[in-house]
């Protein structure tokens, strides 16, 4: 079992991965998923939602590696919280282009305020960009560390706070997937939607573990230097 | 293991008492240097009624009392803003953020410290505001009143916390801005709820929870944000 | 006191420090026994006020293991900032210390210190009417208040005239042996007498 899930901890692996199941999930979005009430603009649903379902667990990832680092004060964690907000940021940004696109082509505009997915999707995105400006203009060192740690920590609080809030302010339109009851969804849209949100998993993965890769190569580089200097 | 990790100094100091006093002690110092400097209150209240004054002209006629409402918001938010980039001013400028965390006090105490002498400011602040909101524009009520009290102890207790994140970072005053606005969304949504919705409860109450978690989490994480 | 006496109070061991890419403090080992007065040398930006902050915990080492045998209200610092509210007066700052660390009958105890340090009369006059001079006096009130076990003093005779800084050296002899101390200087001709241990810096290298 340790062997065959042994590429799942290695970039390449992952990759490879991704890419099947993206081609696989696209093919299925396209011609295995019956066209919804919606016509065919609902297809970048299959997009849309893994995406912002991948971002999220990004930030929640991201959020885990700094509570490690403040709790076990676990060198490398502030690294691994980092890229994982990186990746974050990017499916953000990518939710926020799907999102507009979607709402484009189904109430024809751009943007709209009622979505509460775009709204909160838009805060989020704005008060991460802010991780990046914060992280980059303190010195390298534990203080770094710890700020950006405890600025992840609240990231994953004012997501849900956020959601509440959006509920509060505005009205309802966005449709409802999901209900308590299980999805309402056809058997075939299920499984499309599972493999483009597998796809989409795995795509994260492949760039964590290659970002990290880089990241860890440049400060072997560093000290490197550091001895031969 | 380092120096500051052997040394928790929490020895004998007398509880929660202790704490407290602790508290009331430091705040009392923020009280003290403000009454003797006035820096900071006579800058906020005179920002918070410059910017009523710019609403008048910014709502044009036939703007419900309820745009007004909305825009006291937006003014309140900036003028704790305001207040907020100054409040490790004395810290910052003598180097004594050097000298609380070597004191034996319990890191928190400064955070809290710094929640209760901001808030004095705003609440000082927001009574000039509200006075001049109602003769400039609107009746002010009771829930308004009361979501203004809840919204400025979140907005305190997240403030102090990210105050002292931008007294390490290059940008200062640049950043206090950037970071507090995301986080201050739902305090926005809570207060203008209550003061323009019906059902005035569930934003009082969400105001109330927003308070509650942003608070413990600060508390909790506070002394990460000044120490190594 | 007697089991603490035989163990060393400070313990440094392969102390680096690095901030970005600048290396100020590269692989330190030393220790400082209780009691003792360590004196710390060296040019401007050798790294010493460095080590005296790593060992007051203000920051941490990049690498290496730095053991301080004391709790923080055991602990008094002076570095290059006086560490005192400037629209504050000396009394308020004292009394706010003497609050923070729980000194016993505070109030003649800054008298005494005030008095000592040539101070009294100033007590009411707010920091930011002082001279240097008076600063760093009323600076080593507030690091001498609590009577700390360890004392670190980054060039402690700073800005003081000839009356302070013999002050100073009464100071600290009386409290030699008593006290540990980790003091640094660039003009070590003055208290030579009273160290126990040395480490002079070249730079970024301790010998």
């Amino acid at each position: 079992m340790k062997k065959l899930l042994a590429p799942l901890d290695n970039a390449v692996g992952l990759a490879v991965l991704a890419t099947v199941l993206i081609a696989v999930g696209t093919a299925m979005t396209f011609f295995y998923a019956p066209v919804d009430v919606d016509g065919l603009n609902q297809k970048i649903f299959y997009f849309h939602v893994p995406i912002a379902l991948t971002a999220y667990a990004t930030f929640g990832w991201g959020a885990w590696k700094a509570l490690v680092h403040l709790w076990k004060k676990k060198p490398g964690a502030d690294l691994e919280s980092y890229v994982a907000i990186h990746q974050g940021t990017i499916f953000g940004a990518l939710t926020l282009i799907t999102g507009s696109i979607w709402a484009k082509l189904r109430w024809g505009h751009w943007w709209l305020w009622g979505e509460k997915e775009l709204v909160l999707f838009l805060i989020i995105f704005l008060f991460y960009c802010t991780y990046f400006m914060l992280r980059y203009s303190i010195e390298a060192g534990p203080r770094r560390a710890n700020i950006s740690a405890v600025y992840a920590l609240f990231g994953v609080i004012l997501i849900p706070i956020s959601f509440l809030a959006i509920r509060l302010a505005t009205n309802y339109i966005h449709p409802v997937a999901f209900t308590k009851q299980g999805p309402q969804m056809a058997g075939s849209q299920f499984a499309t939607f599972m493999v483009c949100l597998a796809a989409m998993w795995t795509l994260a993965g492949a760039l964590y573990r290659l970002e990290l890769l880089g990241k860890r190569l440049d400060l072997k580089i560093r000290e490197l230097r550091e001895l031969v200097l | 293991m380092s120096a500051a990790a052997g040394m928790s100094g929490r020895r004998g100091r007398g509880g929660l008492v202790g704490y407290l006093g602790d508290v009331a002690t430091l705040a009392g110092k923020d009280l003290r240097i403000e009454w003797r400097a006035r820096d900071t209150f006579p800058a906020m209240a005179l920002f918070v009624l410059s910017t009523m004054t710019i609403f008048h002209f910014a709502l044009p006629s036939g703007s419900s009392d309820r745009a007004a409402q909305g825009m006291l918001w937006v003014a309140i938010l900036f003028t704790a803003l305001l207040g907020l980039t100054r409040t490790y001013a004395p810290e910052r400028e003598q180097g004594m953020f050097d000298g609380l965390l070597l004191s034996p006090v319990d890191r928190s105490a400064i955070w809290l410290a710094k929640v209760l002498a901001t808030l004095v400011f705003l609440a000082a602040v927001e009574v000039v505001a509200l006075l001049a909101f109602w003769l400039f524009f609107a009746h002010v009520g009771g829930a308004m009143i009361a979501a203004v009290v809840l919204a400025d102890i979140g907005l305190c207790a997240v403030g102090a916390l990210v105050a002292a994140m931008a007294t390490a970072s290059r940008s200062r005053e640049l950043i206090l801005p950037l970071l507090l606005l995301p986080l201050s969304v739902p305090v926005v949504v809570g207060a203008v709820g209550a003061s323009v919705d019906t059902g005035t409860g569930k934003y009082l109450a969400f105001l109330a929870l927003y308070d509650a978690i942003f608070s413990l989490i600060a508390w909790g994480t506070f002394e990460y944000v000044v120490a190594e | 006191m007697a089991d603490t006496a035989s163990l060393p109070l400070v313990r440094a061991q392969g102390l680096s420090k690095r901030y970005g890419d600048k290396r100020v403090l590269s692989k330190l080992s030393f220790s400082l026994q209780s009691g003792g007065f360590l004196l710390v040398t060296g040019p401007n930006g050798a790294g010493k006020s460095t080590l005296l902050r790593l060992c007051a915990g203000l920051e941490g080492p990049t690498a290496g293991e730095l053991e301080v045998g004391v709790e923080r209200d055991e602990l008094g610092y002076l570095g290059h900032e006086p560490l005192l509210y400037r629209e504050l007066t000396a009394l308020e700052n004292l009394e706010l210390f003497a609050k923070l660390y729980r000194v016993p009958e505070r109030r003649d105890r800054i008298h005494e210190l005030l008095e000592r340090f040539g101070m009294w009369g100033e007590r009411d006059n707010r920091i930011s009417t002082y001279s240097r001079g008076m600063i760093q006096r009323v600076a080593l009130c507030r690091v001498l208040l609590h009577e700390p076990r360890l004392l670190i003093l980054d060039e402690p005779y700073t800005a003081l005239d000839a009356a302070g800084c013999e002050l100073l050296d009464a100071v600290l002899a009386e409290r030699r042996g008593n006290h540990t101390f980790l003091v640094s200087t660039h003009d070590p001709a003055r208290i030579e007498h009273l160290a126990s241990d040395r480490l002079a810096f070249a730079e970024g290298a301790a010998t």
